[in-house]
Order: C-alpha cells, then structure tokens, then sequence
C-alpha cells in the first residue's frame, strides 16, 4: 500500500494527548514536583534534589512494607491462577448452568472495594460475625485484629473470594475457543485427562491467562481499600501493605516529599515487573513455548 | 482391522426427533468390508461427518448398533474402538515438536522406544516432514500442520480403521495428490479399512474401491467408480458425479418410448406403467448433437475444455449439457440431440426404474 505523507494528522492525536496528560501527565508531573522539594509549611517549598529517594531506599520501613507487598501478591496470585484455572475447566460449557454460573460469579466482581472490605471486616468479627463467631466456637483461636497470621488469612481469603473469579470468567473464555476437533482428536489419539490438559487447553489458554496474572499482579500490588478497611495495617504493621503505608504518609503524617519519592519508586517497580513479566511472556509466545 | 457393520443405525441431533426430518443420519444398515478403501462423497451437511464420528465413537448413535468383526462396540469408547481419524482442520499439539506429535499417539498406547523412534521417521518421511521432525509445530503453516494431522493419523499400525474427514482440505493441489497416493499405497501395503469423507468428486473416485454417495442424511448409493458413472441410482449421485453432472428431463413412459413434450425417445428396456414424477438421465457423454432427427435444442455455448468440448444448451427450457469430441466441429444447423438408447436411465421419484430388456 502506498504510504501518504500529511503533517496535520497529528492534530488528531491532539485530544488524546490533551485527555492523558489531565489524567496522567499533570498529577504525575505533580507528585514528581513534591519529590525533589521540601516545605516546613506555609505552601513554602525548597529544593531538595534527590534526597528523598535516597532517604526512602535506606528506610526499613518502605523495605518492609515493599517485602509484604510482594509476598502478598505472590500469594493470592499462587491461589487465584489455579484455582480460577480449576473452577474454569469444571464449568458447565453450555446450557442454563453455563449461564448462571458465569453470573454467580460475576458478582463479587461487581461488589465496590470498601464494601467487600466491610463484608469480610464484619464476617471476620469474634463477637458477631458468622466467621469469626463460628471458628471461636469451634475453639480455634481466631482475631484478625490481634493475631498476624488471622489477619493475612483474612484478607488473603478475601482477595481470594473477590478475584478469583476474574481469572476463572477469563480461563473459561480461553477454554470456550477450543475447537471440538482438538478434543475429539485428543481422544482417538487416546491422550489422558492430564494431557489434554498440558497439551491442548493450557497452550490455548495461555494468551488469556496471561493477561489475567498481569491484571492481578498489578491490581493485587496496588490493593489499598480491601485490606485498610478490615486490618487497618495492623496488627501492628503486619498487614501494612506498600499502598497502606504511602497513604499514612502522606496523609497521615503529611511528609510530603517522602511520599512522593516512595510514589514514583512505587510506580516504577509496578511498571518494571509488568513490563519483564510481559517481554518475558511475548518472547516465549515466540518460541512456541 | 475389521469388518464394520452398521446396523439399524440412525442420529438425530434433537433429543425427541419426531419426523424423519430430524435425524441427521437416517437409518442405514452397510457393512464397510475389512480392508477396502471407501469414500463418503456429499454435499456439505448431507451427514457424512456424522457418520464418520459413530462409527469413531466421538458421537453416541440414537439408535441401532456398530460392529467391528461382530462385536457390539455401539457403547465402547473411541479409544477401546482403536481408530484412528483425522480431522478437516489440521489438530496439531502447539507446544510439542513435530516429533512428539507424531509419536503421542503411540506413547499413549505404551509403545517402546524403539519402535516409536523408528515409526516416526517412517512416517515423518512419509508426509515429507523429515527435516523438521525438532521443530515446533506451533509455527509451521497450515499445510504443515494438516500433514501432521495426517502423520498422527497414521502412525498406528494396528488400528481397526482409518477415518479421514476431508483431510485434504487446506491441502495445496500439489500436495494434495501427493497424498492422496501415500494414502493410496499405504492402504495397499497395510490393507487398513479406510473411509474416506470428501465433498470432491476426483477425490473420491480416484481414492476408493467403493464409493458411498450419501444425500440429505442417506446412502443413495455405494459402488463403484463405473456403477455410479453408468447407473447412478438416483438423480442426486447423476447429478452429483460427473462433470458435468448427468442431465434430468421429464419425460412420460410407455414400455420402450419415452415421450418428451410430444418427442419419441427410445429407450433400451421396456417398463411397466409408471406412477409418480417420471424423469429420464442422460449423461452428457451419451448425447450427440446432430442435425436430422431428435429432441430440438437451442445451443447457448459451446466449451472446449481440452479433451473434448462441452454444449450448454436449452432443451425446452431446461437446460442440457452435451459432450462432443475434441475434433467434431459444431456448426449453426445442429439443433437436435439425440441419445444412445442404452444409456437413458428412467428415474421415478429420483429414483432409478429398472425395466426389463426391450
């Protein structure tokens, strides 16, 4: 085809640069202005270079902080995958049943984030929660609000509950275009239950897997709402996740410029591990992996 | 290998059929011979691919029974069946070579290494894929793939039938007959059952001993290459084999002289009154265009194909085709046809009407 040359269609990318720099250029711009500056008050602000990420990647706390956000990813993703993988391969494929269940689990992914947080807050409590109240009861030793190990597998749990579905709906759309034919040859060639699964559906299904552990990466790295409204970060900072910590920060301390340096370094890591983790994945696509 | 019979088979699609016009498949009693090649010709939808999926055991039959070698397998698995059947659409294993494609089947069924080893170059030789035997299957064309396809089909030596369903399809025409005599001469060398489905003509006739012609969920004829030429029992399969395909004219019949619109023709066997829609099959090969005497034809064009040439005419108002040697000329005053009286089929309700000998 026969390549036109004309300058003025860069005027229409003109409102799609206008909307993203509202939406992403302006306030990130903003925040990197925090970041290299200091203020005692007063909307006083002075210089202060690079001071602020060398202050937050010596801080224990950021580490910390960083060490459970990972772990807590690494976590709920190790659950979700296969289990959403599991319950999609366990689906009715057609049929009234098909349907109900593709609703039945939509639901949780429609439930707004606090209030998911409020459900498995109250569900959880000892004294009135069905959760809570039922494992006390059984003389097992559970309070989210005291014990560490409760809450993480609490809001583990929850995350669980309120995700997994996402990665199950995206797996049965993989499985769903599946051609007939490679099952039917699956079986004259006499393949078992394992091989059909190692060799036909996790192949095909890999695309949209993939983009379901991104979504969930990225999501479950930058969780704030769910976990602040159950545990508050607490047992003490035991469920302080990197999103908890930055809003106390900034907000609750108002160290502004800190913040803003642990922000963009916050940014820079989730970007980072996207971006290896879908090169890494692109580049075995290529190879037939 | 074994002998196949179908008996008092039928699939219906719908739960609850009620009329005949349910079923997919309609009843059909056949036995597929040990050993012999057969092709299932049709139209698309006429249920060729159903059948070829009973007998493989991907679809459970509503009614009647499978045999193989007269054990009932209506209710075995397609594995317990041992059939190998290869798809319209190439299925290749993306993540495994071509290879461990080839040689799935035969690990499946616990085959030693050795003699996989040995069998998949056979094969891979066999489909011309050699060389790429380390290859991963997922990047190569479709060509590739359906060869792989077909390979995978193959590799098992002991399988009571060989399936194909239009394998060739996205086959390039090279290729294609290229295949079709490997498929050719390992039925000679292997002696397997073969059934062949296919929607081509030549594919089918130069294929198979036996060719069934189904239609509209029904085997109309199983024969071979020439009983379908000469007598076709029906006007689908008239229609249906040759090229091009064998002219219907509604005719009336009275013992040996067929009349059309007023027109004697003369037939080579006598009948008894007929009832119902009584036609005549002529094929093309067996008219001539003449001069003198016959039916009266206004010619619309003549095509010359190479070997011989073919007359698009209009024989009161349907059209008719002729076949005339390559060296006859045609010329203005030929406006008759006449046909070799032995050659005229007489069809009642598309069915062909055998008479007794004039």
């Amino acid at each position: 085809m026969e390549k036109t040359v004309n300058q003025k269609a860069w005027f229409l990318i003109l409102p799609v640069l206008l909307l993203v720099a509202f939406s992403a250029v302006i306030p990130l711009m903003t925040v990197v202005n925090y970041s290299v500056q200091d203020t005692f008050g007063n909307n006083q602000f002075f210089w202060a270079g690079l001071e602020w990420f060398e202050e937050m990647l010596r801080s224990e706390r950021m580490w910390d902080a960083l060490g459970r956000q990972l772990m807590f990813s690494a976590i709920i993703l190790s659950i979700q995958v296969p289990f959403g993988v599991f319950i999609a391969l366990n689906m009715p494929k057609s049929g009234f049943w098909s349907s109900f269940c593709l609703v039945m689990m939509s639901l949780p992914l429609l439930i707004p984030w606090n209030v998911v947080g409020t459900i498995w807050q109250i569900f959880g409590r000892v004294d009135i929660g069905l959760l809570g109240y039922t494992l006390d009861a059984l003389g097992i030793s559970y309070n989210y609000t005291q014990n560490t190990f409760a809450a993480w597998a609490t809001i583990i749990v929850m995350d669980v509950w309120h995700w997994t579905s996402l990665v199950a709906l995206l797996a049965f759309a993989g499985l769903k275009s599946i051609p007939d034919a490679y099952y039917q040859a699956a079986k004259i060639d006499q393949a078992s239950r394992w091989a059909i699964f190692r060799y036909i559906e996790l192949p095909k299904m890999m695309g949209v897997l993939m983009i379901a552990i991104l979504l969930r990466f990225m999501d479950s790295f930058m969780i704030y709402t769910e976990p602040f409204v159950v545990t508050g970060g607490g047992p003490g900072n035991a469920t302080t996740l990197l999103s908890i910590d930055l809003v106390k920060m900034a907000l609750g301390q108002f160290d502004l410029g800190p913040a803003a340096a642990f922000s963009i370094m916050y940014y820079l890591v989730i970007l980072l591990i996207s971006y290896v983790f879908y090169t890494v994945m692109t580049n075995l696509d290529k190879k037939g992996g | 290998m074994a002998k196949i019979t179908l008996d008092n088979l039928a699939h219906s699609y719908y739960p609850k059929p009620k009329t005949e016009d349910d079923f997919a498949l309609k009843e059909l009693n056949h036995v597929w011979t040990d050993g012999e090649a057969y092709a299932l010709l049709g139209s698309s939808g006429c249920g060729k691919s159903t059948l070829l999926n009973i007998i493989s055991g991907l679809l459970n039959p509503s009614q009647g029974r499978i045999l193989f070698d007269d054990v009932d397998v209506t209710q075995a698995s397609t594995a317990d069946r041992n059939i190998a059947q290869v798809f319209q659409f190439p299925v290749v294993y993306d993540t495994m070579t071509v290879h461990d494609n080839l040689s799935f089947p035969l690990k499946n069924r616990g085959a030693s290494a050795e003699y996989i080893a040995q069998r998949v170059q056979q094969i891979g030789s066999m489909i011309g894929m050699e060389a790429e035997l380390d290859k991963r299957a997922r990047g190569l064309t479709a060509d590739a793939k359906q060869k792989i396809s077909l390979g995978r089909g193959m590799v098992r030596e002991d399988v009571n039938a060989l399936l194909f369903d239009e394998p060739l399809t996205v086959i390039d025409p090279h290729m294609k007959w290229e295949l079709r005599t490997q498929l050719k001469s390992l039925h000679h060398e292997f002696g397997h059952t073969m059934i062949y489905v296919t929607h081509d003509q030549t594919e089918a006739l130069t294929f198979a001993d036996k060719v069934v012609v189904m239609y509209d969920g029904r085997v109309v004829q199983i024969g071979t290459p020439e009983e379908l030429f000469e007598k076709p029992q029906h006007t689908f399969v008239g229609y249906f084999i040759g090229s091009p395909g064998m002219n219907v004219i509604p005719a009336k019949v009275d013992k040996n002289v067929a009349t059309v619109h007023g027109t004697a023709v003369s037939l080579g066997q006598s009948f008894a009154p007929l009832d119902g829609k009584v036609e005549l099959g002529i094929r093309p090969e067996f008219a001539t265009l003449t001069e003198g005497e016959g039916l009266p034809v206004k010619v619309r064009r003549v095509e010359d194909v190479g070997r011989h040439k073919i007359v698009r005419a209009e024989l009161f108002g349907n059209e008719i085709n002729i076949v005339a040697g390559e060296g006859t000329s045609i010329s203005p005053d030929m406006n008759r046809v006449v046909f070799d009286p032995k050659r005229v089929n007489v069809y009642v309700n598309d069915w062909l009407k055998e008479g007794e000998a004039a």
